[in-house]
């Protein structure tokens, strides 16, 4: 419908594109209006609440800055407990989650019969709440549940083991990670399905003409391809992780205390929402750091060669 | 490696990936209809004998539990309407314009997907005590509607880009004006996309645990009422399991419901 401008009538001129000729002609409100609802929600239910979080955590009653809130925070009993965990737990679970995530995602993405019916069934868990997946990996991990009945049915223990206890931290470290792991692979795998989808066939078909097969060509074309789709996937899971707290709870109480049970617990058993926000505005800065940290660790050549 | 050995190891690891997936499932399942006796016996039988349903008739008769998942149903209702009565004009707006600060929203829609209830839900519980918000299900409503615009918007936008503009204008020349050929013609056929939004909204809904437990005090959503029952008040293993199973039930269905646009809702084909 391209024209010469001059020879449109204006019948025509109605025919092209709103937005483009609203856009060249006068400013165009409807766009701005059908946003509007949006940009008046999120202030008041997502903007207002995280600078609220950051008053309530260096606000005293008198409305002077104070330390002391963050200062209760750190003097906590579970506070280096809860950091070691988070971190920890983190860094344990996130390459799991992002071999297998691969694994899925490669397997999908090489198109074998099934592979639509397979990507439903690895999506699943993309609609178990964290709390729910802490209940179903209970049934498996509780001293008389199905892993003891395995061991126990394979003649390898004389009597059930307890699992979940604190003499035992790195099994209830294990259950934790395999909850996790099983829980929110999805998501990882559904952003690097996307993202293989988005790589062009030509490239893969280039590198098989040039003879890389297997391996090579997934370390030379798919993996560079996928990068930016990766950073993308880890910024989200990473943030993710820190959120850790209902699977926690469900299998270790508060034996292995993470930052989101312990802001938790600050608000609903000692009733402190100034600290329960420390917790929170914590969260929020390892969060943002975290995503610097990728967003620099994982340039592309061509961003390392600009800065 | 030879062609039916490598189809022989590609059919094994897809199966042991779908059994990691699927295992634990049957499991909860099966410990949903174990009688009490017997998920504390041992030497304990892998399937249930006799199966029984006392496990779950005990979870829907300990108290709160009808009432709490009539809130949860109650809550997701009133975040999908919402949510797609807020979010959903913004999708076509991005879909159909063009506009200076289109790249800053869909900036900040994406930043917003980052940052989930945890850090929310403290400040405005202590806001909602202020409005008069706090142990209502509006309140619990509007944070989950928070968290699941960004993806209300993004779904829609995909929608609304798959329908083609053409036909709006084709029924803008025949007459209709810009509402009339919204109503009459790209909504019609938008509707299955904007019905697995909702879908998905009430997935987050019913799902959300940490916002609800800190917001609600007798009014819980059934999360919030298992998290406490778990977390707290030190509820027996039948109850936990039955919890567990119920909770993810729906869940099961929805997947299999919305399935066609599970990639659009974390894909990065974000245009």
């Amino acid at each position: 419908m391209a024209f010469p401008r001059q020879a449109m009538t204006i019948a025509e001129r109605r025919l092209e594109r709103p937005g483009l000729q609203f856009v060249r002609l006068r400013i165009d409100w409807l766009p701005y209006l059908l946003l509007l609802p949006t940009v008046i929600f999120l202030s008041a239910f997502f903007v207002y609440p995280m600078l609220q979080a950051l008053a309530l955590s260096v606000r005293g009653p008198d409305g002077a800055l104070t330390w002391r809130y963050f200062q209760a925070m750190v003097g906590d009993t579970y506070f280096i407990g809860a950091i070691r965990n988070s971190l920890l737990l983190t860094a344990i679970v996130i390459p799991l989650q992002v071999t297998l995530a691969l694994t899925i995602a490669l397997l999908v993405h090489s198109r074998f019969r099934g592979h639509t019916t397979f990507l439903y069934v690895a999506a699943i868990p993309l609609g178990i709440s964290d709390l729910a997946a802490g209940l179903v990996w209970l049934s498996i991990f509780t001293e008389r549940g199905y892993l003891n009945m395995l061991l126990q049915g394979l003649h390898l223990v004389p009597r059930p083991l307890t699992f979940l206890t604190f003499e035992r931290p790195l099994l209830l470290y294990g259950a934790i990670v395999a909850t996790e792991v099983w829980r929110a692979t999805a998501i990882v795998m559904l952003i690097l399905v996307a993202g293989l989808q988005l790589i062009p066939r030509e490239f893969f078909e280039t590198a098989e003409v040039f003879g890389a097969t297997g391996w090579r060509k997934l370390r030379h074309v798919t993996l560079p391809l996928l990068r930016p789709v990766l950073q993308t996937a880890l910024i989200i899971r990473t943030i993710l992780a820190f959120q850790l707290f209902a699977t926690v709870i469900t299998l270790a109480g508060r034996i292995v205390p993470v930052l989101a049970g312990e802001a938790y617990f600050q608000y609903t058993i000692y009733r402190n929402p100034h600290v329960a926000s420390a917790y929170a505005v914590l969260i929020m800065g390892t969060s943002m750091a975290v995503t610097v940290l990728y967003l620099r660790l994982l340039r592309t050549p061509e961003e390392v060669a600009r800065a | 490696m030879s062609r039916p050995a490598r189809q022989a190891l590609l059919a094994v690891t897809v199966a042991l990936l779908a059994a990691w997936v699927l295992l634990p499932l049957v499991l909860i399942a099966l410990a949903s209809f174990t009688p009490r006796s017997q998920l504390y016996a041992w030497p304990r039988p892998l399937l249930p004998q006799p199966w029984s349903a006392e496990t779950m008739r005990f979870f829907f008769q300990a108290q709160g539990v009808l009432p709490s998942t009539l809130n949860s149903l109650l809550v997701a209702a009133l975040t999908i309407a919402l949510s797609v009565a807020i979010g959903a004009p913004a999708g076509y707006a991005l879909s159909r314009f063009r506009f200076p600060g289109r790249e800053a929203f869909r900036l900040g829609i994406l930043a917003t997907k980052m940052f989930p209830a945890t850090i929310l839900a403290v400040p405005l519980a202590v806001a909602f005590i202020r409005w008069g918000l706090y142990d209502t299900l509006w309140g619990v409503a509007f944070v989950h509607t928070a968290l699941a615009l960004p993806f209300t918007i993004i779904i829609t936008m995909s929608v609304f880009l798959g329908v083609p503009l053409e036909l709006e204008e084709a029924a803008m020349t025949l007459g209709c004006s810009r509402l009339q050929a919204f109503r009459r013609v790209a909504l019609p056929i938008a509707l299955p996309g904007l019905a697995a939004a909702a879908i998905f909204t009430f997935v987050l809904s019913w799902n959300e645990v940490f916002a609800a437990t800190i917001l609600t005090l007798r009014n819980r959503t059934l999360p919030a009422l298992v998290m406490n029952a778990v977390g707290a008040a030190g509820a027996p293993l039948d109850y936990r399991f039955a919890a567990g199973f119920f909770m993810i039930v729906p869940a099961l269905i929805i997947i299999l419901l919305i399935r066609r646009y599970l990639l659009t809702l974390w894909g990065v084909t974000v245009r």
